[in-house]
């Protein structure tokens, strides 16, 4: 099973819940960082990284001898990574998305499959669980395209147990990259006015999915119950309330795995886990009926 | 006409709070919430919109049924996975359409029609504080960069009508697609980070963003006292590198406080925490005024 845990804002507590979850996970998993922009899991899980491995992109090089300058490449790039100025081809890879309909076009042989550098991939392990993180290279805009690389994984590592997937905050395509492949997603927020609007939005943004999501009230008690009412109103079970506590902040601070240092916060956590895999099972049964 | 950017690499570190309280104390600024895909600004200054305009962002493909013969060509030519094909027919998953036209341009029976998308929506709007340019794409959309940039064009128009020299602006959490298009012709920076490792991880790596677009970066280190070790090793690496700290602002629930009565900090304390953030902001401006 493939399990997200996503949120539409930033900083309510993703990467704490998933190094908790993957801390107390009773069965074979993969702890994945697709936050690939930020990526912090590994701070608290601290892997053992075995290989970190240079990820890339498909751009293409322009070769001017053989241009033609027919513009046929010009003409299918959607995305203004070509163009020709003062009868000159000029590529621009960092715009480039990748698409390869340049190179299908170009009559003349005037185009060649580059690379683009994204960023890198690094796997390891921590006690007897898989990890691996994306890491975007500084200055690359795109994520999607390195997250995808470590997508194309997950039919392999899912032969060897569960994935737990930490995903980036927001609800445009980075987020749904991060989430679309999952059994169940587990919302975290905050019960604050910006934490409501966000969950809203995420809520919005994931349903078209059509998979089981539960929510996670991080800080509970610290804001107000407009989270709690919309998840009554609209069917969203919340799997579990995490009260604030600045013994919380001051061990995440710590880079500490709060199921870890505080005893008070495992029975949640276990109940969290135990609900995902129900909603994920639940999925699952759906499709083979 | 300068221009300041709030950013923080790390999500909920504090940029909207402190975009808010900035938003106040500058009086004569036009504001402008770069946060395309989750923005939260307008939850503080409750616009009234002046103006609304469609953000139409690039085209998605779609398969006429009618014309389609099934021979799978664009499934084959599409590298985004996003072409599905069930009982010999064939649809586009929009979610995994990136756009990009191949599978239009190769289709030999023409059967893919490529219709420009509406991507969300953007609005001028007023706030007790000045005007505010803002915008909503719509869940699950991409090409926040392309809206980030529109945005940033727009307040910069705005503010030179009102003859305004000043353009404050919340970024979005990352390092990625919108906060590059943040930073294109920003003179300052102000990160705010939180002193956690991951509050330091990604100071590094934003700051290292920013330094690549030339731009000044001050740091703002929310919640200081929650792990004040942290703090000062936060404030040693900004020191070798030649980032200025230019606050220290204690963890209060001050600031969920006055968020939910839908006020900036300034407005909701007048205590020592306004006195940290009127410190700050005089820093900022004189750091812009070097400039």
């Amino acid at each position: 099973m493939i399990y997200a845990v996503a949120s539409g804002k930033g900083g309510t507590g993703k990467t704490t819940i998933t190094s908790s979850l993957a801390a107390l996970w009773n069965a074979p998993v993969t702890c994945v960082d697709l936050d690939v922009e930020e990526p912090n899991l590994h701070l608290f899980l601290n892997p053992a990284i075995t290989s970190e491995d240079k990820a890339y992109i498909e751009v293409p090089v322009a070769d001017e001898e053989k241009c033609t300058l027919c513009r046929a490449c010009v003409d299918i790039c959607q995305f203004k990574a070509i163009s020709i100025m003062a009868d000159t081809l000029l590529v621009f890879p960092e715009m480039c998305h990748g698409c390869g309909g340049c190179l299908e076009v170009c009559p003349a042989g005037a185009l060649t499959p580059g690379q683009r550098e994204l960023g890198e991939i690094c796997r390891g392990s921590v006690d007897d669980s898989r990890f691996i993180m994306g890491r975007l290279r500084i200055g690359e805009a795109m994520s999607p395209p390195l997250m995808r690389l470590i997508r194309q994984e997950f039919p392999a590592l899912q032969e060897q147990g569960d994935i737990l997937i930490d995903a980036p905050p927001g609800v445009s395509c980075p987020a749904i990259n991060a989430v679309m492949d999952a059994d169940c997603i587990v919302l975290v927020t905050e019960p604050t006015p910006f934490g409501f609007h966000d969950f809203k939005l995420a809520w919005e943004a994931f349903g078209p999915l059509n998979i089981p999501m539960g929510a996670v009230i991080n800080r509970a008690g610290m804001g107000d119950d407009s989270v709690q009412n919309f998840c009554r109103d609209n069917d969203i079970p919340i799997w579990a309330e995490i009260p604030y506590s600045r013994a919380v902040a001051e061990a995440y601070s710590k880079g500490e795995i709060i199921t870890k240092s505080l005893e008070s916060m495992r029975e949640p956590f276990t109940q969290l886990h135990s609900s995902m895999k129900a909603a994920a099972r639940s999925k699952t049964e759906v499709q083979h009926a | 006409m300068h221009e300041i950017v709030i950013i923080s690499g790390k999500g909920g570190a504090g940029k909207t709070s402190i975009s808010g309280a900035f938003a106040h104390l500058a009086k004569k600024a036009i504001l402008c919430d770069l946060d395309v895909d989750a923005p939260d600004l307008h939850l503080l200054l409750a616009p009234k919109h002046r103006a609304e305009e469609a953000f139409i962002s690039g085209n998605e493909a779609t398969i006429a049924p009618e014309r389609c013969t099934a021979c799978g060509q664009c499934q084959d030519v599409c590298r985004f996975n996003a072409i599905v094909e069930k009982d010999d027919v064939y649809s586009v998953n929009p979610i995994l359409c990136e756009g990009c036209k191949v599978c239009v341009t190769l289709c030999p029976a023409q059967a893919i029609d490529f219709p420009d998308k509406h991507c969300g929506q953007w609005y001028v709007s007023d706030t007790r504080f000045g005007t505010l340019v803002h915008a909503q794409l719509f869940p699950g959309e991409e090409n926040s960069g392309r809206l980030v940039t529109l945005l940033k064009q727009k307040a910069r128009a705005i503010a030179e009508e009102q003859g305004l020299d000043l353009v404050v602006c919340d970024g979005s959490p990352g390092i990625g697609c919108p906060v590059i298009s943040s930073m294109a012709g920003t003179d300052l920076a102000v990160v705010v980070t939180e002193p956690t490792p991951s509050g330091l991880h990604d100071l590094k790596r934003v700051a290292e963003l920013c330094q690549g677009f030339r731009s000044t970066v001050a740091v703002l280190i929310n919640k200081w006292d929650i792990n004040p070790e942290m703090s000062d090793e936060i404030e040693a690496w900004c020191k070798a590198n030649g980032h200025s700290v230019i606050c220290r602002f204690p963890h209060s629930r001050m600031v969920v406080d006055a968020m939910l009565v839908r006020e900036v900090l300034t407005e909701f304390e007048n205590g020592p925490l306004s006195q940290q953030l009127k410190k700050a902001w005089s820093d900022i401006t004189a750091m812009l005024d070097t400039k």
